[in-house]
């Protein structure tokens, strides 16, 4: 669908869209029945364990894996060399799921056994003994880019591999007119997307050839695609079904382990199954970039920006691909600047592969721009709510990554945030508030679903993006809505791969937008036949049948008159008039709607500690249309707190030795119930053209804000304008005491 | 390494089952006992996905040995409702739309349930510091301090 079609019927009077029924797996997911990526088991199911690097960098000598093989139990063992020779486009993928020549971060898997039981699969990876080669290791994003740095692989040249460029104007030209200039650099840690379902599977090959993979993922058609290109399968040789998911956040749209427990699977001629360790979880997934970013913004006397720059450092590990592109182009998003310019540097260093993480490396970049927002504000001595009133971007904008914005929403949160009673009111002695915004793009993508009307008058709604968290609900709603019958009648499933076309992974806030199309293109479908056999029964043509709250109606006067057919009558008469009647669609969706919040933080930072407490918070996003507002106020609920985890709190911390010192939840601390006020939020709604319903995406955005928020709050609290996430409390208390951490 | 017998009960169910000496409550009750509600986060006691009680007493089942079940009772998620009753606490956390993915949600409702137990009307700081031994990364933890309070009220009123 082009970007620019214009759907109508955006503003109407909705049934079931906008409600808030309880969701169709919300039962099984409060009773323990529902089946996540460990519960699964099947006959003559063995137990695969994972042998992990030591060594940040290092070159592998030797494996001797004779005595794992020789313990009584053990099926298989398995190293690099038990897989197929790989094509260009996979190598990166397998290398980062098992080592080749060398390991190139802490905890960089090197050989997997199976055993028959989870602890002599534990004592067998232990007997597994490699000999390395130590190599100079480089973990932190500004050594890696500095002239003279240990260089991360064997063969390159630069730890520098890609710089991407984004703007308009003369930036020049811009500053000189600048009477105000505000020039700084931030620093973030990386951080994990903490779900607390570890990765898990398990992969079943036959003698044939033929296998199935069951395993928790974003993306079950990407782990099929993946897998069989890695094994050298057609893609009908293996099928994948996708289990529940324990989160993912966009730390579960690659593969892991399925490829080596498909490898050990067939070795062993055994169902296989691998659950990773939380520690492996830490060690070897996720996390996100870690980054350095100078900026530099100007504005006149008047309030008005007139230019901004920005320099990028992303590290995303030791394969590239930091999405560092993506940073830059969310960088000045939220702004109208006639000269503006960001520049993205995509680095190397000894840490495992990025993963995206809920709006993808927009997070840091809005902390460093944002940041130096407000600092502009102190300058020019303005509000902060009125300085981005009068700098937002707005329709016709033509936004610092290129395209010029159609109708959005920022202008919208942030006279929302003006009005809120949060902004206007009293704050108590000690604590600050801060005010910060956020954008993010949402994706469209390669969508298929299958819509089926039972003779009952029931709908099975088959859909091939997993649930992640309640957009079965959202499906069966938009659905009823398209079919004009109740939400309870429609159940819907994620198909595995063997039953639908390709999806693309659940990921870019892009499920309830292209899901959703395909559903409402699948059920429009489905009414197109049904009013065809209802013109079939009244033998009229069906151009004089039209579908109204649930039936078919002859349309107007000369159609004849007749009672109208509901849908369950019209399924009751399916077998003799034609047949079972269904709906598909397959679409590449286009015209996804991006989508901008305003958050608000009061904080208060305990002087004798550093620790930051927030002690309100306000959420403020644009959702395009919401189909079920309970998981919309979820989603920017959620997305706030990991946001406000990764500002105060989360980090990897790296050793002087390149090893992972915190990988464990003990270490690596995420918000906890007692950490957090209650989340307040708001949903504005201004429709997305490029959908029927007006969705926009809703899950990305709300992580983008938090750093920047809570850096503002913690200046007021204690004036300390903190450059550098995580704002923990050493940190903090180091430049209350005007010392470096 | 030679395994161990140990009778216990289950969510009232007599139970008996072999295991080895070093293997936690949350391998035997998800992997020989079939009751996969039970979750591992962490396996280290960090997380509570795994929360299930035994005699009553709230506890991280990765922190417990299987053999320690010897003669004890053990309540898990699938024994909270009853037949096709659900518990007060389920049906709020089915109200208040308190779970996005649910991997956190049974370690949960176990642990709030002991809560309830022991304190029936808890103030949103007792709920708050009750349940900052389970990890929950999708929600922000608003609508399940909500769902928790909730369900509180309804059930003093009962
Ligand atoms: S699995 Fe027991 S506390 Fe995490
Ligand atoms: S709902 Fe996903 S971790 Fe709590």
């Amino acid at each position: 669908m082009p970007l620019d079609t214009q759907h109508e019927n955006q503003i109407r009077d909705f049934k079931v869209v906008g409600t808030r029924p309880v969701r169709p797996d919300g039962l099984d997911k409060v009773t323990g029945r529902a089946r996540y990526g460990a519960d699964m088991s099947l006959p003559g199911m063995i137990f695969g364990e994972i042998v992990r690097s030591t060594h940040a960098h290092a070159k592998i000598i030797s494996i001797d894996t004779s005595a794992a093989e020789a313990l009584p139990g053990v099926h298989a063992v398995i190293t690099r060399a038990d897989f197929p020779a790989q094509q260009a486009g996979m190598i990166d993928t397998l290398d980062h799921c098992m080592a080749d020549a060398e390991v190139l971060y802490d905890g960089h898997a090197v050989a997997a056994v199976a055993a028959s039981s989870k602890s002599l699969a534990r004592r067998a990876a232990a007997l597994v003994k490699v000999k390395y080669e130590a190599l100079p290791h480089v973990t932190d994003v500004d050594a890696a880019a500095a002239t003279g740095a240990p260089l991360v692989k064997m063969g390159i040249e630069s730890n520098i591999v890609d710089t991407h460029e984004f703007g308009h104007g003369d930036v020049e030209k811009g500053f000189a007119e600048a009477d105000v200039i505000v020039e700084r650099t931030f620093t973030t840690e990386a951080t994990h997307q903490g779900y607390i379902e570890p990765h898990a599977c398990v992969a079943n090959m036959g003698g044939d050839g033929v296998a199935d993979i069951w395993c928790c993922t974003q993306g079950h058609f990407m782990v099929r695609n993946t897998c069989a290109a890695i094994m050298g399968m057609s893609a009908s040789q293996l099928r994948v079904t996708a289990s529940e998911i324990g989160g993912g956040f966009g730390g579960k749209t690659c593969v892991y382990i399925e490829p080596t427990a498909l490898a050990l699977s067939k070795k062993a001629g055994r169902p296989v199954k691998i659950v990773m360790s939380r520690q492996d979880v830490f060690l070897a997934s996720g996390p996100t970039a870690s980054s350095s970013i100078d900026v530099k913004i100007g504005a006149r006397k008047d309030g008005t920006l007139v230019a901004g720059l920005a320099t990028l450092r992303y590290q995303g590990g030791a394969w590239g691909g930091s999405l560092v592109n993506m940073g830059a182009m969310a960088a000045f998003a939220c702004y109208d600047i006639p000269n503006v310019k960001a520049v993205g540097h995509d680095i190397l260093a000894n840490r495992p592969k990025l993963a995206a993480y809920r709006a993808p490396s927009a997070p840091m970049a809005a902390f460093a721009i944002e940041s130096a927002m407000t600092e502009m504000c102190e300058k020019l001595e303005v509000d902060p709510l009125d300085f981005r009133l009068k700098n937002c971007a707005r329709a016709g904008t033509k936004s610092s990554y290129g395209p010029t914005y159609g109708e959005i929403g920022l202008e919208a949160t942030l006279q929302a945030a003006k009005d809120h009673p949060h902004w206007s009111a009293p704050l108590p002695e000690g604590q600050g508030r801060g005010v910060a915004c956020g954008f993010w793009f949402n994706f469209g993508g390669q969508t298929s679903s299958s819509l089926n009307i039972n003779e009952d008058g029931t709908v099975g709604l088959s859909v091939g993006t997993p649930d992640i968290g309640g957009s079965r609900a959202a499906m069966c709603q938009m659905a009823a809505e398209a079919l004009g019958i109740p939400y309870e009648k429609v159940r819907a499933i994620v198909a595995d791969t063997a039953s639908l076309g390709y999806n693309d992974v659940t990921d870019g806030s892009r499920t309830t937008f292209a899901s959703g199309l395909a559903v409402i293109n699948s059920a429009n479908q489905a009414v197109e036949r049904l009013c065809e056999r209802a013109a079939q029964t009244w033998d009229i043509p069906v151009e004089a049948v039209e579908w109204k709250d649930g039936a078919a109606h002859p349309a107007g006067a000369n159609a004849g008159n007749f009672a109208p057919l509901t849908l369950a009558e019209i399924a009751a008469d399916s077998g003799s008039t034609g047949g079972p009647i269904s709906g598909h669609s397959e679409i590449n969706a286009d015209g996804a709607g991006v989508s901008f919040g305003t958050h608000i933080c009061d904080a208060e930072v305990d002087q004798e500690t550093g620790r930051t407490t927030i002690t309100r918070y306000t959420v403020i996003q644009d959702a395009g249309k919401a189909i079920h507002p309970d998981y919309v106020e979820g989603q920017f609920q959620g997305g706030a707190v990991q946001g406000i985890g990764w500002a105060l709190n989360e980090e990897y911390i790296y050793g002087e030795d390149g090893r992972l010192q915190n990988a464990g939840f003990l270490d690596y601390r995420i918000p906890v119930a007692s950490d957090l006020p209650m989340i307040d939020t708001q949903i504005l709604e201004i429709p997305n053209p490029g959908h029927p319903y007006g969705v926009r995406g809703v899950g990305e955005t709300p992580i983008v804000p938090p750093l920047a928020t809570v850096a503002h709050a913690i200046k007021g609290s204690c004036g300390q304008r903190m450059t550098s996430i995580p704002m923990s409390p050493p940190k903090v208390l180091a430049a209350l005491k005007g010392r470096t951490a | 390494m030679s395994q161990l017998q140990v009778s216990t009960t289950v969510n009232g169910d007599p139970v008996e089952f072999l295991c080895e000496p070093d293997e936690s409550l949350m391998d035997v009750l998800r992997d020989r006992l079939g009751l996969t509600g039970t979750k591992e986060g962490c396996g280290s006691g960090d997380c509570g996905a795994c929360s299930v009680t035994v005699d009553g007493r709230l506890v991280c089942s990765c922190l417990v040995l299987g053999a320690e079940a010897q003669g004890r009772e053990i309540g898990t998620i699938e024994g909270m409702a009853k037949g096709e009753q659900l518990h007060t606490l389920q049906k709020k956390f089915l109200e208040h739309a308190a779970l996005q993915c649910g991997i956190c949600t049974p370690g949960i409702l176990v642990a709030a349930e002991a809560l309830l137990k022991e304190n029936p009307d808890p103030t949103e700081t007792e709920v708050r510091y009750w349940l900052a031994g389970n990890l929950c990364r999708c929600t922000g933890y608003d609508k399940i301090i909500r769902a928790v309070m909730d369900a509180a009220t309804e059930m003093r009123g009962a």
